[in-house]
């Protein structure tokens, strides 16, 4: 298990500045690691689209942002997502928690857990999946494609990567 | 006070001030009232002005942002008060033009006209909060607020129907409008 400790300094060397966000279990660590930070700001979101809609903002203002939620979240950000950071190219990191992966959870979880992937494939969202061995160079790799083309991308985090 | 008369008295107003204007007749007539590149304008994306705004202005800290938005934007989004709140950005104006109806799909009632958004962002520890009816007083408030550090709410009540006229669309593409609105900070 990757400590959620590294995973933050992981972002923050990478370049990445300003967080926001709504908790899922399995980044809680995560979430609150970047809230005891000195060095860096995470703002509570009240919802997910508001955490993107911020993080928008933020990106104008001449930050690079990182949203970080679970995937039930995607359903609430969909109309940000498709109506202000693909048509404007705005930007962000989006950090997606996999709920449902193969049907293994809670009833709530299973319909975005087997469809998530494929949403993001129908509105153009370019999306991986960390794995126990790719964190370092996937968050690399993203804040390149987030900063020279200006979209927003995800990174699928399932339980069991980091604690 | 119609929403044309209230977006002309707060334009005549600006400086160099970032504003973040709210998708539809909004953003519409503050680009035909005096197009600027401090304007950003949305066009889909409703109810996120507010979040915009705050994200703005927690990234510009020494800049003036103002969120223009309506009734039915706020409404749409209303969680971003207390997480405006919870930041307290001192240079954050949040301004909402409130008609009581969604004036860009043809006037269909919100629900404004029993629900006080005031004092929601009185209980949202909204800093300094004003609520006006008439132009003079929305000038005043609007100079007031723009001289003036801390996070600040003015509801403007829209009373008075717009006379029918064309109004046209925000002609910038939307990278243009965000490209233009970067290139101001």
């Amino acid at each position: 298990m990757h400590k959620s400790e590294d995973f933050a300094q992981e972002l923050i060397d990478s370049g990445y500045d300003f967080f926001t966000g709504v908790p899922c279990s399995i980044i809680g660590n995560l979430i609150t690691t970047l809230t005891d930070r000195p060095d860096i700001t995470y703002i509570p979101a009240v919802r997910e689209d508001a955490a993107v809609g911020v993080a928008s903002g933020a990106y104008m203002a001449g930050k690079i942002p990182v949203v970080l939620m679970q995937n039930s979240g995607l359903g609430q950000c969909l109309n940000t997502l498709t109506s202000l950071n693909l048509i404007y190219k705005l930007p962000c990191l989006l950090i997606v928690t996999w709920r449902g992966f193969e049907g293994k959870d809670a009833p709530e979880h299973l319909v975005m857990g087997r469809t998530c992937n494929k949403l993001l494939d129908t509105i153009g969202i370019p999306h991986h999946d960390f794995n126990h061995d790719n964190i370092k160079s996937l968050v690399n790799m993203s804040y390149k494609l987030v900063t020279e083309n200006r979209e927003p991308m995800v990174l699928f985090l399932k339980k069991g990567i980091i604690e | 006070m119609n929403y044309r008369e209230a977006i002309t008295t707060i334009t005549e107003l600006l400086d160099d001030q970032l504003v973040v204007c709210a998708n539809g007749l909004i953003s519409r007539e503050a680009y035909t009232i005096r197009d600027r590149p401090e304007n950003f304008y949305m066009i889909g994306s409703m109810g996120m002005a507010s979040s915009i705004g705050l994200g703005v202005a927690l990234g510009k800290p020494a800049r003036k942002v103002i969120i223009l938005e309506g009734d039915g934007n706020l409404l749409m989004n209303l969680g971003s008060l207390p997480m405006a709140g919870s930041l307290q950005p001192g240079n954050l104006l949040h301004i909402v033009l409130d008609n009581e109806v969604y004036a860009s799909t043809g006037n269909q009632p919100t629900i404004s006209n029993v629900i006080e958004l005031e004092e929601i962002a009185k209980s949202s520890r909204y800093a300094y909060v004003r609520k006006v009816t008439t132009n003079d007083d929305l000038k005043r408030e609007v100079v007031y607020t723009l001289g003036n550090d801390g996070l600040s709410f003015l509801l403007v009540k829209i009373a008075d129907q717009e006379e029918e006229r064309e109004i046209g669309r925000v002609t910038h593409d939307p990278e243009q409008i965000k490209e233009r609105f970067m290139s101001t900070m």
